[in-house]
C-alpha cells in the first residue's frame, strides 16, 4: 500500500534530508510498532544478561570463555533483528506467495532431522548439528510456515470477497497442511513443539472465522487424543514422568522432579528484589539444569526477584497486547490470521515455559521467546516480529 | 489511529480476537499470580531451602596427641604416610563415574580394581564393608601405604588421574619403643559410629564423621584430650559439589599430648619377663593334673608405691596394636575377638580376676589384729585343720608349731589363719548368726583394703573383683539355687554334692567358706591392680592410691601443662605397729620364707625387698600363681593363670624386673649406671618452646640387652645357684649340648642375680 499512497520514500514527495526522512509521518519507521520492537529488544537484552549469568561459570559447556554464550546470544539477537528487517522489507504478502516454497523447505528440514543428520538433545530428536557449535532446530521454522500456510488457505476466499468465512473444504485443506509437519515433529519426538503447533492451529482457526463446530470439534478431538495417548502408552516413560513430576516434584526428587524442584527453589528464593545479578546461589551453583535455555526464567526469578521476573512477564504482555491489536487492526483477514497465529504461538510458549519453571505446567523443552538462549528459536521469533511489523506497516494509513 | 477495518471483517472474527486477547492476558495474569505466590508469599521458605542446598563442610582432621612415657618416649604417635585418596565428586563428573581412572590407579598401586572401587563406594544399609562411611565430600582414602614411587607416578601424571590425590597424612602409629608393646594399656582407635555422633552432638566436643575414637585403654580414657578439634571449612558448592566459594573456616586444633608414668624400658622388661615366665611354666609338669602347666594368661603391674603411678603394666597374651591402624581387617578382628582367640584385647592387669591365694593373707592378718589377736602372739601352725569332719590341709602338709602372725605370713602357714577365721566365724554365731550384725572382721577388712570395687585406675572397663561376704552369698544363692537344687545329689559326684549343699544352705556363711576365704581361696576374686594398690600401701606406710597412668596433659603448643596428681583412696586399716610387723614378715618371705629360693644373692641390705607368694586353686583348672612384692619405691605384682606356685612361676621374672630397674648385677652388686629406674621418675619430660617434647634415646630392646650381658657374665662365672627345695623345676639340672636358646633359658633360671645389665641411655 505504500506505493499506492504516493508518499513513499521513493515517491514524488518533497525530498527530506538524512534521518528526518526515516521518521517522516508516513515513513516506515513511523509506522513500525515501536512498543513491540522495544519490548522484544528489551527481552533479548535481559535474556543476554540472564544467559550470561547462567553460563559464565559453566566451563564444561562454555569452552572456558565466560562470554561465549553472552556473545552468541547478542549475535543471535542481531541476526534476528536483521531477519525482522528483511521480513518487513519483503512484506507478509510477498511471503504469502512464497508459502509453497517455504512450506516445502521447512518440511524438508524436519524430515532431515529424522535422518542420521539429526541429533538428539535432552531426549528430543529435533536438531541438525551444523558443526562449529552451530545447530538448527527446523521445527521452529515450521511454526511460521504453518501460520503462513494456513492463513493463506483460510483467508484466500474471504479476502477475495467470495465468502464471509472459510468453508469446510478450506478448513480441511488448512488442517491437512498443518497435520503433515506436526506428525513428523511428533515422531522426533518433540512434544513441546507439537503442543505449540496445536495451539497455533486453534488460534488460526479461531481468527479465521471458521465455524464453531471446527473449533470445538478440534478441542474435543484433542482431549480425546490426549486420553488415548495416555491410555495406549504411546508416550515414552520419560515424557509421562515429566508430566507426573510437575504436579508433585517430591515423587522423584532426584530424577525429573529435581528440575522442577530446583527451579522452584531458585525462583522462590528470589523474593521481591532477588539476590542481585550474578549473585544467585542456585544459579552460580548450577543447581537448575538447562538454565540458559528452557529454565532461563529461574535466573530472573532468583537474581532479579519478583520485580525483574515480573518485568519479563509485563514485556511479554506488551508484545502480545500489541500483537493482538495488530491482528484486530489488520486490513485483511490474512494479516489478522497471521498475527493471531503468532499471538497463540508466543502466548502459549511463554505460558508453558514460565509455567513449568513455576511448577504449574509440565516440563517440556520449549524456549522462552527472546530470552532463552538458542539461535533457531531466536531467529523464528524475530521473523514473527517482522511479520507483525509488516502487517502493521502495510496497513493503510487512516487519516 | 482509529481502528476502522478496511475489509469487511465479520463480527465473529472480531469477537474471537477479543476472546483470544482476554485468554492471553489471563494466562499472563496466572503467571504473575503464581510468581507472586512463590516469591513473595513463600519466598522465605524457599530461600531457606536454597541455602541448605549449597553449603558443604570439609573437615581438616586434628592431629591426635601423642601418648608418651615418663621420659617423653612416644608410645603412640603419628607417622606421616603417603595416603592416596579419591574425591568422589571429581570421579562422578567423569563419563564413566571414574571407573577408568580407578582401574588405572589400581594398576599403579598393585591392587585389584574391584577392591579400589569398593573402597570408594558409599556405605548404606545394603552395602557391606569395604565402603566409605564418611562424608561424600571428604577425600576417600584408598591406601595409606603408598610408596613414594607410586605417589610420584600419580602426582606427575595428574591429568591421567583426575580426582586422585597422593598426600602425606598423619596416621596413628604405636611405636613400640624398645620393643615395648603395652597394647592393652594404650588401647586403639576406630571410626566413630552414627550413635556416638548423635550422642555427642550437643556436648562441648561433638564428633565429626571422619573422627577416630579411642576404643579402649588410654586412647579411650583420654580421648577427649588427645583428639583435639578438627578444623571445619564450610564451602559453597554447586550442584556437582564443586566449590564456588568459602563460607567460613575454623582451623584445626591439634590434640594434647599425654605424658604417662609408664617407662617404656621397664614396660619392655616386664613384658619380656612375663612372656618368658609363661613359656617356662609351660615346660613344667603339674603333678596334680598330670600335664604341663598351660600358663595361658598373665599380667604384671609395676607401680610406684608412694604415688600409685603405674610404671609398667603388661598383659599376656598380647597383640600388635598397629593392626587397628587404617581399619582392621576381618581376619585380624576374628583373631583378636573370636572364640578361638585367647582374648588378647583384655587387659588382664585390670580385667583379669582370680582368687588371690596366699597373697590375701596380708588382709587376713590385718583382720585378725583388728579382731583382737596379737600380731606377735602364738598360733598353732599344724599340718591340718579339721572342722566337723572336713579336713583343711596346710600347703603340702607342713607344720611349724606355734608361730606369730608375722611368721605365718613368712612361711605362708594356712592353718594359723584357718584357726583364727574359724574362731571368728564361731564368735559371729556360726552357721546361724545371732540377731544383730555379725562382726565379720575378715570380710570387712577385705572391703577396707579396697577389694570388691574398682581401684579407679585411669583405664576404662576395670573390673571389681569379688569379696564373697554374706551379702554376696545371699544374692548369688538367689540367682543360682534353682539350678543347684535341680542338679544337686546327696551321694552324687563331687560337683553334685557341692550343688546339693549349696542348694540347702548356699546363702549361709559356712565354717568352710570362711576358712577357705581366710587364705584367699574360694569365691574371692581380685585383680592384679587391686593387689598393687594393697602392696603399694604396705610399702608406703598405709596409704592406698587410685592408680594412675596419665601423668600430665600437655597442650600441643606446650603452653598448658595440667598435671594429673596422685589421688589417695584411703588408708589400710592397720596400725603403724602392725604394719611394721607385716613389713618385716614380708621381707622375711624374701630372705627365709616361701620366695627365698628365688632371691638368693639379692642385695637385701641395699634394696630391702618384700614379697608374698600365692597359689590359688581354681576348680577344674591348674593353680593360679601370684607374686606380690614391693620395695620402698615400687610394688611389682605378677600373676599367671594355670602356672603353678607364685614363687615358682613368677619368682625369677619379678626378680629380673627389679634387677633391671635397680641395676642389680649378677653378683648382687648394684651398678647405678645400668639401673633403668632406681628411683621413680618425678619430673615431667622437657617441653620445648615449640611444644615438642624431648625424648631420650632408647635401646632397641632393653630386655635383650640385659640378656646379652647376662650370657657374657654367665660364661665368666659358669656356676648357678641351685634351688633350695624340690619344687624347683627339673630343668635346673642342666645338660650339655643344648641349643643356644636353651642355654639362655637355663641361665635365666639360675638366679638372675648373676646377670649384669647394660645401662640404657
Amino acid at each position: 500500500m505504500t506505493g499506492a499512497n504516493g508518499f513513499s520514500v521513493s515517491g514524488y514527495g518533497p525530498e527530506r534530508a538524512g534521518w528526518t526522512r526515516v521518521f517522516a509521518r508516513d515513513a516506515m519507521a513511523r509506522r513500525l510498532d515501536w512498543p513491540i520492537l522495544l519490548a522484544a529488544i528489551a527481552l533479548s537484552a535481559i535474556g543476554s544478561l540472564l544467559v550470561f549469568s547462567a553460563t559464565r561459570n559453566r566451563t564444561e559447556i562454555n569452552q572456558g570463555d565466560p562470554y561465549y554464550f553472552l556473545i552468541r546470544h547478542a549475535m543471535n539477537t542481531g541476526i534476528g533483528l536483521a531477519l525482522m528487517i528483511g521480513t518487513i522489507w519483503l512484506g507478509h504478502r510477498t511471503l504469502r506467495n512464497a508459502v509453497p516454497v517455504l512450506y516445502g523447505l521447512s518440511v524438508l528440514g524436519i524430515l532431515l532431522v529424522l535422518t542420521p543428520l539429526g541429533s538428539t538433545v535432552n531426549g528430543a530428536h529435533s536438531w541438525i548439528v551444523l558443526g562449529g557449535g552451530f545447530s538448527l532446530q527446523p521445527s521452529e521454522f515450521v511454526k511460521i510456515t504453518i501460520i503462513l500456510g494456513m492463513a493463506m488457505l483460510l483467508s484466500a476466499r474471504v479476502d477475495a470477497g467470495d465468502k464471509p468465512y472459510p468453508d469446510h473444504r478450506t478448513v480441511l485443506q488448512a488442517l491437512g497442511l498443518a497435520a503433515v509437519p506436526m506428525l513428523i515433529v511428533m515422531l522426533m519426538p518433540d512434544l513441546g513443539s507439537v503442543m505449540v503447533m496445536v495451539i497455533i492451529v486453534l488460534g488460526v482457526l479461531l481468527a479465521s472465522g471458521a465455524s464453531n463446530r471446527w473449533v470445538f470439534g478440534l478441542l474435543g478431538a484433542g482431549a480425546l487424543g490426549a486420553i488415548a495417548v495416555w491410555q495406549l502408552h504411546v508416550l515414552d516413560e520419560y515424557q509421562i514422568a515429566r508430566f507426573a513430576a510437575f504436579a508433585n516434584p517430591e515423587l522423584d526428587p532426584a530424577g525429573v522432579g529435581y528440575n522442577t524442584n530446583q527451579a522452584r527453589i531458585a525462583i522462590g528464593s528470589g523474593g521481591l528484589t532477588g539476590a542481585g545479578l550474578f549473585h544467585g546461589s542456585q544459579t552460580t551453583g548450577q543447581f537448575v539444569p538447562e538454565q540458559q535455555t528452557d529454565f532461563v526464567f529461574t535466573v530472573a526469578g532468583e537474581e532479579l526477584g519478583f520485580v525483574g521476573a515480573g518485568l519479563i512477564i509485563v514485556l511479554l504482555g506488551v508484545v502480545l497486547w500489541r500483537a493482538c491489536r495488530i491482528a484486530r487492526d489488520s486490513s485483511d483477514l490474512y494479516g489478522t490470521v497471521v498475527a493471531a497465529g503468532i499471538v497463540a504461538w508466543f502466548a502459549f510458549q511463554s505460558f508453558e515455559n514460565v509455567g513449568m519453571t513455576l511448577g504449574i505446567m509440565p516440563v517440556t523443552g520449549l524456549p522462552l521467546p527472546f530470552v532463552s538462549y538458542g539461535g533457531t528459536s531466536m531467529f523464528a521469533v524475530w521473523v514473527a516480529v517482522g511479520l507483525l511489523q509488516s502487517i502493521k506497516v502495510q496497513r493503510p494509513l487512516s487519516a | 489511529m482509529t481502528n476502522i477495518p478496511e475489509t469487511g471483517r465479520t463480527p465473529r472474527v472480531q469477537i474471537r480476537l477479543i476472546v483470544i486477547q482476554i485468554l492471553v492476558l489471563s494466562l499472563l495474569g496466572t503467571l504473575g499470580g503464581r510468581l507472586w505466590y512463590l516469591q513473595i508469599r513463600e519466598g522465605a521458605a524457599y530461600a531457606k531451602e536454597a541455602s541448605g542446598n549449597h553449603v558443604q563442610q570439609v573437615v581438616d582432621p586434628a592431629v591426635r596427641g601423642s601418648i608418651l612415657d615418663a621420659r617423653g618416649v612416644p608410645l603412640a604417635d603419628n607417622e606421616t604416610r603417603l595416603v592416596v585418596s579419591a574425591s568422589r565428586t571429581d570421579l562422578l563428573k567423569q563419563k564413566d563415574d571414574g571407573k577408568a581412572v580407578l582401574t588405572k590407579l589400581a594398576g599403579v598401586l598393585g591392587m585389584a580394581p574391584a577392591d579400589v572401587m569398593m573402597k570408594v563406594r558409599l556405605c548404606d544399609a545394603k552395602t557391606p564393608q569395604p565402603c566409605w562411611n564418611g562424608s561424600p565430600y571428604q577425600p576417600i582414602p584408598i591406601t595409606d601405604e603408598a610408596t613414594p614411587k607410586q605417589a610420584l607416578q600419580i602426582r606427575e601424571r595428574a591429568e591421567d588421574f583426575p580426582g586422585i590425590s597422593a598426600e602425606p597424612q598423619a596416621v596413628r602409629r604405636y611405636a613400640a619403643p624398645g620393643k615395648s608393646n603395652a597394647a592393652q594399656v594404650l588401647g586403639y582407635l576406630s571410626p566413630v559410629t552414627d550413635d556416638e555422633i548423635q550422642q555427642a552432638q550437643d556436648t562441648d566436643s561433638p564428633y565429626l564423621r571422619s573422627d577416630q575414637v579411642g576404643r579402649s585403654g588410654l586412647e579411650r580414657q583420654y580421648d577427649k584430650q588427645l583428639r583435639g578439634k578438627a578444623g571445619v571449612t564450610r564451602y559453597e558448592v554447586d550442584n556437582l559439589g564443586r566449590v564456588i566459594g568459602e563460607a567460613e573456616a575454623t582451623p584445626a586444633e591439634p590434640g594434647s599430648n599425654l605424658v604417662t608414668s609408664i617407662d617404656a624400658r621397664v614396660q619392655r622388661v616386664a613384658e619380656y619377663e612375663l612372656n618368658t615366665a609363661m613359656k617356662k611354666a609351660r615346660q613344667q609338669f603339674d603333678k596334680i593334673t598330670g600335664t604341663n602347666y598351660k600358663a595361658d594368661s598373665g599380667a604384671v603391674v609395676v607401680m610406684e608405691a608412694k604415688t600409685g603411678r603405674v610404671v609398667a603394666m603388661a598383659s599376656a597374651p598380647t597383640y600388635d596394636p598397629n593392626v587397628w591402624v587404617g581399619g582392621i581387617s576381618a581376619k585380624d578382628y576374628a583373631q583378636l575377638t573370636g572364640k578361638k582367640s585367647d582374648y588378647p584385647l583384655l587387659n588382664r592387669a585390670i580385667q583379669g580376676q582370680a582368687a588371690p591365694g596366699s597373697t590375701f593373707k596380708v588382709v587376713s592378718t590385718a583382720a585378725a589384729v583388728e579382731a583382737g589377736y596379737e600380731f606377735d602372739g602364738h598360733y598353732p601352725c599344724t599340718s591340718a585343720y579339721s572342722v566337723g569332719g572336713q579336713v583343711f590341709n596346710n600347703f603340702e602338709g607342713e607344720s611349724f608349731g606355734p608361730i606369730s602372725l608375722g611368721r605365718a605370713l613368712e612361711v605362708s602357714c594356712d592353718t594359723v589363719f584357718y584357726g583364727l577365721a574359724h574362731n571368728e566365724w564361731k564368735k559371729d554365731g556360726g552357721i546361724n548368726p545371732k540377731k544383730g550384725e555379725p562382726k565379720d572382721f575378715f570380710y570387712k577388712a577385705a572391703h577396707q583394703f579396697g577389694l570388691g570395687k574398682e581401684t579407679g585406675v585411669d583405664l576404662p572397663n576395670e573390673v571389681t573383683g569379688r569379696v564373697p561376704d554374706r551379702q554376696w552369698k545371699e544374692s548369688y544363692w538367689k540367682a543360682n539355687k534353682d539350678a543347684w537344687c535341680r542338679t544337686g545329689k546327696k551321694d552324687g559326684s563331687y560337683v553334685e554334692k557341692i550343688a546339693y549343699e549349696n542348694c540347702l544352705e548356699g546363702n549361709k556363711m559356712r565354717a568352710g567358706d570362711e576358712i577357705n576365704y581366710s587364705i584367699g581361696q574360694g569365691d574371692t576374686l581380685v585383680t592384679p591392680i587391686q593387689e598393687a594398690v594393697i602392696y603399694g600401701a604396705l610399702a608406703n606406710g598405709g596409704t592406698m592410691y587410685h592408680p594412675t597412668i596419665g601423668k600430665a596433659i600437655v597442650s600441643a603448643d606446650g603452653k598448658t601443662v595440667s598435671e594429673i596428681k596422685p589421688r589417695k583412696q584411703g588408708r589400710l586399716p592397720i596400725t603403724k605397729a602392725t604394719l611394721k610387723g607385716m613389713d618385716a614378715a614380708l621381707a622375711g618371705v624374701v630372705t627365709r620364707g616361701t620366695a627365698a629360693w628365688k632371691f638368693t644373692g639379692w642385695p637385701q641390705e641395699q634394696i630391702p625387698l618384700h614379697a608374698k607368694t600365692g597359689t590359688a586353686e581354681v576348680y577344674g583348672k591348674q593353680t593360679t600363681s601370684w607374686l606380690a612384692t614391693y620395695t620402698k619405691d615400687y610394688t611389682v605384682i605378677m600373676t599367671i593363670a594355670q602356672a603353678g606356685t607364685g614363687s615358682g612361676a613368677s619368682g625369677e621374672a619379678v626378680r629380673n624386673i627389679y634387677s633391671a630397674m635397680y641395676g642389680v648385677q649378677a653378683d648382687g652388686s648394684i651398678d647405678q649406671k645400668r639401673a633403668l629406674l632406681p628411683t621413680p621418675q618425678t619430673a615431667l619430660p622437657k617441653i620445648q618452646a615449640d611444644g615438642s617434647i624431648t625424648s631420650p634415646k632408647i635401646s632397641k630392646d632393653p630386655a635383650k640387652d640385659a640378656l646379652a650381658d647376662e650370657e657374657a657374665a654367665q660364661k665368666a662365672t659358669s656356676q648357678g645357684t641351685a634351688a633350695p627345695d624340690g619344687t624347683q623345676p627339673a630343668a635346673t639340672t642342666g645338660s650339655t649340648g643344648t641349643t643356644n636358646r636353651d642355654t639362655r633359658r637355663r641361665q635365666r633360671r639360675r638366679g638372675r642375680g648373676r646377670g649384669s645389665r647394660r645401662a640404657c641411655t
